[in-house]
Order: structure tokens, then sequence, then C-alpha cells
């Protein structure tokens, strides 16, 4: 199902990618942390990112809903080039759901409150309706009976789903996930690794940030490795992990798969 | 016998020993544990004994309450006449004697809106309709001049309801300004921020008493012939400009305490700056610096009787002025004590308020 899938993908058109970043650069300070990034990501594909920490690879990401500014070449999401137009920004951010590390739940607001800001102040949404999405993305991770409980009261597993949920709740076209499972017990990984999964086989646009590779096995059309702020090496999951080509892979494979 | 029977009869035979329940237990434990505790304890018991009874004896029961001047010379102990005497022109000062019921009416309502405000419950949008109205039948009591009622200067305002006028707008107004302020000295436009920077720095080096002396002498000579601004007015800006350089010091540490990530979760959700600021930031920072924000609401109350140097007739200035006439000359504790128990009861229910807030709004969120 997946090899046809990624078929499909390469045949597409050239107005079908989702994110497009073309020889994009970003510096902190002096530290040139992404050097020449070209990246594009067709809808609905999967691609998962890893590499050692410090490579750049959560920069990568951030760049696309401009938590990180980039300083040179361009970035053009679902048609839209981010630019200093805030107005664009924010069109982009609405359409960009983001998964961090540390969920980054609203801790005064209920969980049914987490999920319906947004809905409410950025798309408008009646009251009604966004209750009722919230309850229906709150069913779909399996948390629904905690809906009127505060984030400090759940376990960190389900603040991640609480917070996958929040953004699902925005209708993106795309998922950005900034290693949603680094922060979690041993436990806990699963049941968020296994709402991803859901999320992937409902066909949604992800960019996934984690060094979980059987999560990259089993759902990205496309492996990334980075290293010093470059995409290193891309491929398919088989050929990343059997066959990978660059040293430098070899070695952080060697180092994460024991 | 099993095991379980052995346990049962154990539990059931062994009591504490009676030093350890009971009011002797609860003394061991407090007052008695140790040499040095029992000493202090001893010597604590001797000073009550020395200073309670006779200040009971003062205030109560050698004290007279409804006498002249005169009359009061001759008590042993506390002399309330002086209170009781001059009550009226302590609360209400020059307000025209036969309407003092206005003031009085108006202090009432502002007493009944503030309660009704407090409860949590009624945070809605009519409640900003209710205090729109009852400002303006306050100001109306106050002012006069409608609905045949005799108009008063505001310039013979004074006395509680001229420091609850004072400190009430002034604190209302202050909070927001503050709050506006602390973002602006966080804020990334540069214009923004050094204009914040300066305001906060300069207002706070400076006394709230050279403030008030610049809204009362000098600031006019600057204003265009023919134009004046109520002396009042003038006092009460200077008393917000002056608390709200403060209450921003404060608003900003709370949102230095704010993690990055909840900035990031508001913005990546496509919120704009300002539903960022009010929906997530805000509310959380607001909620941590509610203690030393009352304190500085605290002293602003007491602050207000600052403005006697400019000459309104404040609260504690009525009252100087009552001991300044020779018949009542010399009672001044008295007269002080009862002052001093009206500002504490405006500054303990403020502090009792913020618990009561603290609680309720951290309610859901422990863990």
């Amino acid at each position: 199902m997946k090899a046809q899938e990624t078929r499909e993908l390469q045949n597409g058109q050239s107005d079908n990618a989702m994110v497009e970043m073309i020889d994009m650069h970003k510096w902190f300070g002096d530290f040139h942390v992404l050097q020449g990034i070209n990246l594009r990501v067709e809808k609905g594909e999967r691609i998962v990112i890893c590499g050692p920490s410090g490579s750049g690879k959560s920069t990568l990401i951030r760049c696309i809903n401009r938590l990180e500014e980039h300083q040179k070449g361009r970035i053009i999401v679902d048609g839209t080039e981010l630019t200093h137009n805030i107005k664009n920004i924010e069109k982009i951010r609405a359409e960009v759901g983001m998964v961090f590390q540390h969920f980054n739940l609203f801790p005064h607001l209920t969980i049914v409150d987490n999920l319906t800001l947004g809905p409410l102040w950025v798309r408008k949404v009646p009251k009604a309706e966004a209750e009722e999405t919230a309850m229906f993305y709150l069913e779909k991770v399996h948390i629904a009976e905690q809906a009127h409980k505060y984030p400090g009261q759940l376990s960190g597993g389900q603040q991640q789903r609480v917070a996958i949920a929040r953004s699902l709740c925005m209708k993106p076209k795309l998922m950005l996930f900034d290693e949603p499972t680094s922060a979690l017990d041993p436990e806990m990984i699963k049941e968020v690794l296994d709402v991803m999964i859901e999320l992937a086989q409902e066909g949604m646009t992800m960019l996934v940030v984690t060094h979980e590779m059987g999560f990259a096995k089993s759902v990205a059309h496309r492996v990334l490795f980075m290293d010093f702020g470059r995409i290193v090496e891309a491929n398919t999951p088989v050929e990343f992990f059997d066959n990978p080509q660059h040293e430098r892979t070899k070695l952080f494979l060697s180092q994460i798969l024991h | 016998m099993t095991i379980a029977e052995t346990v049962e009869t154990q539990t059931q035979d062994i009591k504490p020993p009676v030093t350890h329940v009971g009011i002797l237990g609860w003394m061991r434990g407090n007052l008695f544990n140790g040499a040095l505790n029992s000493i202090l304890t001893i010597v604590t018991m001797y000073l009550l004994w020395k200073v309670v009874p006779p200040l009971i004896r003062w205030a109560f029961i050698d004290s007279v309450w409804h006498t002249t001047g005169k009359a009061c010379r001759h008590a042993a102990g506390a002399c309330w006449s002086v209170v009781w005497d001059n009550v009226r022109f302590i609360l209400f000062g020059f307000y025209p004697f036969d309407s003092q019921w206005r003031p009085l009416a108006a202090m009432l309502l502002l007493f009944g809106l503030l309660f009704y405000s407090q409860n949590r419950k009624h945070w809605k949008k009519h409640l900003i309709y209710v205090w729109i109205l009852g400002l303006f039948v306050m100001g109306l009591l106050m002012k006069g001049g409608l609905f045949g009622l005799s108009s008063v200067e505001s310039t013979k305002w004074s006395g509680l309801p001229l420091t609850l006028l004072l400190s009430i707008f002034g604190l209302t107004a202050a909070y927001p300004l503050g709050v506006i302020l602390a973002l602006g000295r966080r804020s990334k436009l540069p214009t923004m921020r050094w204009l914040s920077i300066v305001y906060i720095e300069m207002i706070r080096g400076v006394p709230l008493i050279s403030l008030l002396f610049m809204s009362a002498i000098i600031f006019p000579l600057f204003l265009p012939e023919g134009i004046t601004i109520n002396k009042i007015l003038r006092a009460q800006i200077a008393i917000i400009l002056f608390t709200a350089a403060y209450i921003a010091e404060v608003v900003r540490g709370g949102l230095q305490a704010m993690s990055r990530g909840q900035y990031e979760a508001a913005e990546s959700m496509g919120l704009n700056y300002f539903q960022t600021m009010r929906l997530i930031i805000l509310p959380q920072a607001l909620k941590i610096v509610i203690p030393p924000t009352v304190s500085i609401l605290i002293s602003a109350f007491k602050d207000t009787s600052l403005v006697v140097i400019i000459a309104l007739w404040d609260l504690l200035k009525t009252t100087q002025s009552v001991l300044a006439n020779p018949e009542w000359m010399g009672f001044s504790p008295e007269a002080y004590i009862f002052v001093a128990l009206l500002y504490f009861a405006g500054c303990f229910s403020m502090s009792g308020y913020s618990r009561k807030l603290e609680r309720e709004l951290s309610a859901g969120e422990q863990q």
C-alpha cells in the first residue's frame, strides 16, 4: 500500500508540493545552523527527519511555520511564500499544525478549552461547532473522558495526545512533530506513536523529527538524515536502514540501533 | 490464638500516653518543647499579662463615649468621644452638613458594587454596564446639580469619600496601564520598548510627593490661560501614573516567568500578538504575580494619604484638623486608632480577597 502511495506521490504535478524549500539558510548569530536546504514535501507525504543533536532538524521544521526565521533562500508552504508579511505567516500557521517535545498545552485552560481556542479565535468557528470538533478529536486520540480536566492532571502521554488533538482541531493540511516522544516515559511512547500512526493512515502530510526508527519504518515515505545543517541522505525507509550510503549515516544508525 | 488476633488485641490495648494528646499534649508540643521555648513562652505570657488587661481597661472599661472634650479630661480611659462627636466631619469633611447622606449613599453603593464584583461568577459583560451605571449614580450623588440635588463643588469633597475615590480609581486605572507598560517594555518594537523603559524608570526615580507637587503646582503653570483642571483629578492622575510604573515591573516579572513554549504553542496555531497575550500569556502571568501586585495596591491605597501636602482633605487630614480644635487637642491616639482601623479594614479585605482569588484560580490546575 505504501509503495503504491509513494509512486503516486512521485508522479505528482509540480503544484502538488505542500512545502518547498529552495537553498534555505539560517544562522543563529555566527552559527550557520542550516546550510542550504533543498526539500520538497508532496501533499500526503510522510517524512521522518533524524540526525544527531544540534544537526538542525528541529530548526528545519520550525522554519516551516516561522517559529524560526530563515535568512536566505525561499520557503513556500501550500503555495504561499514565507516572508515578513505577518498576515501570510498567520495564514500559514493556521494551516500547519505543530506538536512539541514538551506538549506546551495551556495549563490555565481545561482540555476542551485548549482544543477549541484555535478554532474559535483563528477560524472564527461557532462555539458549539468548535466543541463538537474538539470532542470528535478527543475521541480519536482515546481521551474524551478527560475533556474537562486541566492539563496538569494528565500524564505525559495523555498530554501529548491532547496536544495532537489540539492541532487537528484546526484541520491542518500539514502536521509538524518536533520530537513528540522524547520527553515521555518509555511506557507512554507507544500510546502517542499509535495515535500518530492512525493519523498517517488517514493520509495526513507529516514531517516528524524523531528517533523512533520503528515508526519511521512503518509509516514514512522518506527518511532524511541531517548532520551539520545539511540533509546528508534522503531515501525510502527500506533503503535508508538496509543500505545507507554515507559513512555518517552508517555511524549514526549503528549508534541508535545498537 | 492466631496472629491476626494477637495484632488486634495489641492495637486495641495500647493507647497514646496522656502527655501526647488533648490540651496537655498540645501545650507540650507547641509551648514547652525544650528549655528555650519554655522560657520564651513564659516571657511572652508575662508580657501579654502586663499589656493586654491595661489596654482593655483603657479602651473599654474606663473609656468614655458620649461626652464633651472637657469631661474627657477627667476620664481615666480612652476618650472615644473625640471620634463619635466628630465622626461626620472626620468622614465627610467640608461636604455640606445637610447633604452628607449623599456621600454616604455613594459609598454604600460603591461597597455594594465591590462586594458584587468580588464573585467570579459575576464577571460577565453585564458587570461593565452595572459599573457604568453605578459610577454615574455615584458621580451624581457627589456632584449633584441634577434631579433637584443641590450642586456641590468638588473642592468640598473630603474625608473618606475622597480617600476611596483617589484609591479605587487610582488602582483600577493604574492596573491596566501597568500591564500595557509591562508589555511595552518587552515589545520587539524599539520605540515602544524605549518609551516604556524611560517612563517606568523616570517615575520610579521620583517620590510620589514630588509627583503630587508637580501636578498641583508646576503642571497648571503650563496650561493656557483660562483653562484649569480640577485639583482632585490632577492628584488622581499623579497617583495613577505613579502606581502604574510599579505594577508594570511586577507584571514584567510574571511575563518573564512564562516559558517560551507557551508563546510558541499560541503562535503556531495562528493566534496574533493580542490574542496570544490576552488568551494565553496574561491570564497565567497575572495570576503568578497576584501577591506582589496586591502589595503594591495596598501600599498605593495607604499612599493616597500623601495628598494632604497639596491641601486635599482626605480622611487623615480631616482627622488632624479635628485634633487641632482646642476642645479635642491631645486625644490623638483615639482618633488615629479609629483611622487606622478604617485603613486596616481596606487593606485586610484586599489581601484576603487576593488569597481567595489565588485559591480559586489555581483550583483545577494543581498537580
